[in-house]
């Protein structure tokens, strides 16, 4: 059980660091395929998106407090809060709404 | 460039050559100029690593795996999203290629970067800046007026490294001590801080938004569907994420990226 949590972690770092090592090593001219760019550029926000939701509504044990949680990050961040402010926001509403039931 | 944040301004660089290749570079003052770049990230990662240390070992992971996970993947999303699965005892192979999946972006962001770092700099020193690429490094150093070099890269990655396995070990150990509500309320800083990363720029771009929001009603879909929902939680973060990225390269083709 351990070993194989090991690999995975192994494995995990293997794959974090492939993307992230290979252009800076082998690529010296731009990609020309517009595709590839365009598909490259919307990664953050779609991976960003589907891992936040609806993950976000099983983070704090409470439907309820987690769509408080996140109304209260969305409002904060729209405003352009740092993350820090954002994520320690939504931490607080969360707790003081688990408090409270 | 991907995700513009406030700090921006103090980005404008003392450089004022004009072509950048030719910036003498000199590893202490870059050095010492990355460093205190990095502060402010390193800042922002100690209370996510906090809930990561706090979310592994609350799962189960053993805290010195949990540390070990962030000194060597330093990734926010892609550890989450692997930890997470390590819990729930999902296959070695979903675990890879789901954190390969959310680890994608970093092509964009190395790539960028590659165009951007003094051209002598050596093979081995590249494979070593590449390390510390982040969503916010990324950020940070393509914001920079100069070119990048690795001494420079080398400082501006150190604090958050520093800071990341801080936060880590922090939760970690005092995950059994904190009350349960408040285990339960860190447990959305990850996902307030996604959404503190997207919204800023989601709101400058339609594009952006819009291809967000495929994304995130395709993930729902494949929560709740009939038959739908029986594909993992993984599975459906890396289908999610490809479609919604052919559709954006489709319908919204990016003129210069």
């Amino acid at each position: 059980m351990l070993n194989r949590i090991i690999i995975a972690v192994i494995l995990m770092a293997i794959v974090t660091y492939i993307p992230r090592v290979l252009p800076m090593v082998f690529v010296k001219k731009r990609l020309s395929s517009r595709f590839l760019r365009s598909f490259l550029y919307y990664v953050p926000y779609a991976a960003l998106g589907a891992m936040t939701f609806p993950g976000i509504l099983y983070s704090t044990g409470n439907i309820s407090s987690a769509l408080i949680g996140m109304s209260v990050a969305l409002v904060l961040s729209y405003y352009e809060k740092g993350l820090l402010e954002v994520a320690v926001g939504a931490i607080i509403i969360v707790y003081l709404v688990q408090f409270m039931n | 460039m991907l995700f513009p944040k406030k700090e921006t301004s103090e980005v404008e660089r003392p450089y004022s050559k004009r072509n950048p290749s030719k910036h003498q570079s000199d590893f202490g003052t870059d050095f010492g100029s990355g460093l205190q770049k990095g502060i402010p990230i390193a800042l922002g990662y100690i209370p996510v690593a906090f809930t990561f240390g706090l979310m592994a070992v609350s799962g189960g992971i053993s805290p010195w795996i949990a540390i070990l996970i962030s000194l060597t993947n330093l990734t926010s999303a892609g550890q989450f999203a692997g930890a997470r699965l390590i819990i729930t005892e999902a296959s070695l192979f979903e675990i890879t290629l789901t954190t390969f999946v959310i680890n994608i972006r970093y092509l964009l962001m190395s790539l960028s970067l590659s165009q951007k770092i003094i051209p002598e700099t050596a093979f081995i020193k590249r494979g070593i800046m590449s390390f510390g690429i982040t969503d916010e490094t990324f950020t940070v150093a393509s914001l920079e007026k100069h070119d990048i070099s690795f001494g420079y890269m080398l400082g501006l990655i150190s604090f958050p490294y520093g800071g990341w396995a801080l936060g880590t070990t922090l939760g970690a150990l005092i995950c059994s001590v904190l009350p349960k509500a408040l285990q339960n309320s860190m447990g959305i800083a990850l996902y307030a801080m996604f959404i503190a990363l997207i919204v800023p720029s989601a709101k400058k771009s339609r594009a952006a938004l819009t291809i967000t929001l495929i994304a995130v009603a395709l993930s729902s879909l494949f929560n709740w569907a009939p038959y739908l929902k029986q594909i993992s939680a993984g599975w459906s973060i890396i289908i999610a994420t490809i479609t919604a990225c052919i559709i954006g390269a489709l319908f919204f083709p990016r003129e210069e990226v």
